[in-house]
């Protein structure tokens, strides 16, 4: 953990992004986190967030600026690098719908870990010691993932995402489809393994509510101050 | 992991997949039985006679000789006078003859005058001889043995009694009432043109023509049954004849002999290759036959490719997730295309269990009432060339919808649009 702590999780520098190059355009001028460090990022639908988590994720790379995570610079490597990268440092938790439903749920979580590279018992040892921690039976474990509610559904996702221990977890409205209970036990949950493993948990929520759980909060209009719309 | 990955993507869209599974199926059994039925016909067509060395008649091309030697179609231009037949078997090479004298019919089969050697040496298909169902071979002048069709047609039994007609029409205004023949023997169903033929022997032929001429019959000259019987039935000529060697390796040099004989123009012919050349002509329909049956299985798998491009709307959420774990884009489209052979090979597994199975309920039935022998096993060194092609068709036409998984998957990202 101490080689972690001496470069930042995520870096970014006078990143420009743009779809058509006279269109719209996504500008960070500066972010950095360090690990351990969560971000919880609000914006309205329409503010860049998606366009944001491709940038972040490795799907899409930047017109110009520089994209560090892990040391990595996401901004040079080439797709089946990022893609490499993405599956070893950068774990995603999507809005609802994380799982493969015909897969059961340990595999959803080892599908993972195949494309990082990394397979055999140690994994799977740390796949079910996740899934206990977020308390998920072991009755469930072999289920098909349709078989799970939301609830559940969604911390196997949180699983998964930190399986690999990576640098960088983005959240994308994890609780949305989540009740007032199960959004309270999904966060505390999420936070404490991520601090477990040392990850950098970027949390991106239109949800008021959940600021509370973070100390750095940003605006997407605050983020993106380039943001330019024509 | 992407093994299993398309198996239980597949399994979870069984509806869907089983029906690309059935309708592939399909055209792969038409195109296999298809394939195979063509051969096996092939097979026995060219086995229509077998074990014969040459065919002998007057001199005309070789096809028309065979027509009407073999296939009972179509006459012959003229005949082979008794002398000349006596002379030619007489030959050193010759193992034996069988004599065919043609020109009669009964209720539209073909009479076919002959004698012992016909029921002794006619060979058809791997050298099968000639059996008996019922009854056994004419002895008298006036016993007729039935083909299996004729019997079954007309529903005759042993000791039925028949007249012949003049000429070969279904319909005949000259019959040869005054000489009722006995049916004293029924063969077994061969598949070859000896079903529809009724056999009687060389003198029976000579005696109900004893008081014709130029084929009418002679008025005020008749000869009765009994009265025939009497007179001498040596035939004056025969439509042609089958000929067995000694050695195979004599075949040649007989044929040159027998075309080049002084006495009276011959022709003869080689069976296998005349029925390989008359195959030849006839190949134009199982072409016709192959290529529609190539045309279904295109459909089939324009048809897989149609239902895995509608299925890319539906998976966008799978695509996004493999992509989170990252998977990068070629994993989609290596998913797809496994997913197309998995379903490709488990339909030609189908397809050939289905054949087999079918083939083999079916045999019997076909044997028993059509002559026809088909093989169970339908496969061969070709089946695997036309598995292959198949396939590498099939993987290429994959190309559209994993083609279109890959877009998904380099384009969309994480983000799913619901």
């Amino acid at each position: 953990m101490t080689t972690k702590l001496k470069i930042p999780a995520i870096e970014l520098k006078e990143v420009i992004f743009w779809y058509k190059p006279n269109g719209w355009q996504l500008q960070i001028p500066a972010l950095t986190l360090d690990h351990g460090q969560h971000l919880f990022i609000r914006g309205a639908s329409g503010s860049g967030k998606t366009t944001l988590l491709n940038l972040l994720a490795g799907i899409t790379q930047p017109n110009q600026g520089e994209l560090w995570v892990q040391g990595q610079p996401l901004h040079q490597l080439r797709a089946a690098k990022r893609d490499k990268l993405r599956a070893a440092q950068i774990g995603v938790v999507f809005q609802q719908l994380n799982l493969i439903p015909y897969l059961s749920v340990l595999d959803n979580i080892l599908l993972r870990a195949s494309f990082a590279g990394k397979t055999g018992t140690a994994l799977q040892q740390r796949a079910t010691a996740l899934l206990e921690a977020l308390g998920l039976a072991a009755s469930l474990w072999q289920q098909p993932a349709s078989a799970l509610s939301v609830g559940q559904q969604q911390r196997v996702a949180i699983a998964r995402a930190l399986l690999t221990e990576p640098a960088l977890l983005i959240a994308d409205e994890p609780t949305s489809a989540l009740d007032a209970d199960n959004r309270d036990a999904f966060m505390r949950v999420l936070l404490a393994e991520a601090d477990k493993c040392g990850t950098t948990v970027i949390f991106v929520s239109h949800d008021q509510q959940l600021k509370s759980y973070f100390k750095v909060e940003l605006q997407m209009a605050n983020l993106a101050q380039g943001v330019v719309a024509c | 992991m992407l093994m299993k990955l398309a198996r239980l993507s597949l399994w979870n869209r069984k509806a869907t997949a089983f029906m690309t599974l059935l309708s592939l199926t399909i055209s792969l059994v038409l195109l296999l039985g298809i394939d195979h039925i063509r051969k096996e016909a092939r097979n026995s067509f060219t086995n229509t006679v077998s074990g014969t060395d040459l065919i002998v008649g007057a001199r005309s091309g070789q096809l028309n000789l065979l027509l009407y030697s073999v296939f009972r179609i179509g006459n012959a231009t003229a005949n082979v006078s008794w002398q000349t037949y006596e002379r030619v078997a007489k030959h050193p090479q010759i193992a034996w003859t069988i004599p065919l004298s043609l020109g009669d019919s009964h209720r539209g089969y073909r009479v076919l005058g002959t004698n012992q050697s016909y029921f002794e040496h006619y060979r058809y298909a791997n050298q099968q001889s000639l059996h008996f169902a019922q009854g056994a071979a004419f002895t008298q002048v006036y016993d007729a043995v039935l083909g299996a069709e004729v019997a079954k047609q007309l529903g005759y039994t042993l000791g039925q009694e028949i007249t012949l007609a003049h000429g070969i029409g279904a319909v005949s205004f000259s019959e040869h009432k005054d000489k009722p023949f006995t049916v004293t023997g029924i063969l077994a169903p061969t598949g070859t043109p000896v079903d529809q033929t009724v056999h009687v022997s060389l003198e029976g032929i000579e005696a109900i023509h004893i008081d014709w001429q130029q084929g009418a019959p002679m008025p005020g000259r008749q000869v009765s049954a009994a009265q025939a019987l009497d007179m001498d039935l040596t035939p004056k000529a025969i439509t042609a004849f089958m000929v067995g060697l000694n050695s195979r390796m004599a075949t040649f040099v007989v044929q040159r002999q027998i075309n080049e004989f002084r006495g009276e123009p011959l022709s003869a012919i080689l069976p296998g290759v005349a029925l390989a050349e008359l195959w030849q002509m006839l190949s134009m329909v199982e072409n016709m036959l192959l290529l529609i049956t190539l045309m279904v299985l295109v459909a089939g798998l324009v048809g897989m490719m149609t239902t895995l491009l509608a299925s890319m709307r539906e998976r966008q959420r799978e695509v996004a997730i493999l992509r989170a774990v990252g998977a990068n884009p070629w994993y989609l489209f290596w998913l797809i295309q496994l997913e197309v052979l998995l379903l490709t090979v488990l339909s030609m597994l189908a397809a050939a269990l289905f054949l087999v199975i079918s083939l083999w309920a079916i045999q019997d039935t076909l044997a028993a009432h059509y002559g026809l022998f088909i093989s169970v096993n339908p496969f061969s060194l070709q089946t695997l060339y036309w598995a292959a092609a198949i396939l590498v068709a099939t993987a290429v036409l994959a190309c559209i919808p994993a083609f279109a998984a890959y877009r998904r998957a380099l384009t969309d990202g994480l983000s799913v649009r619901i």
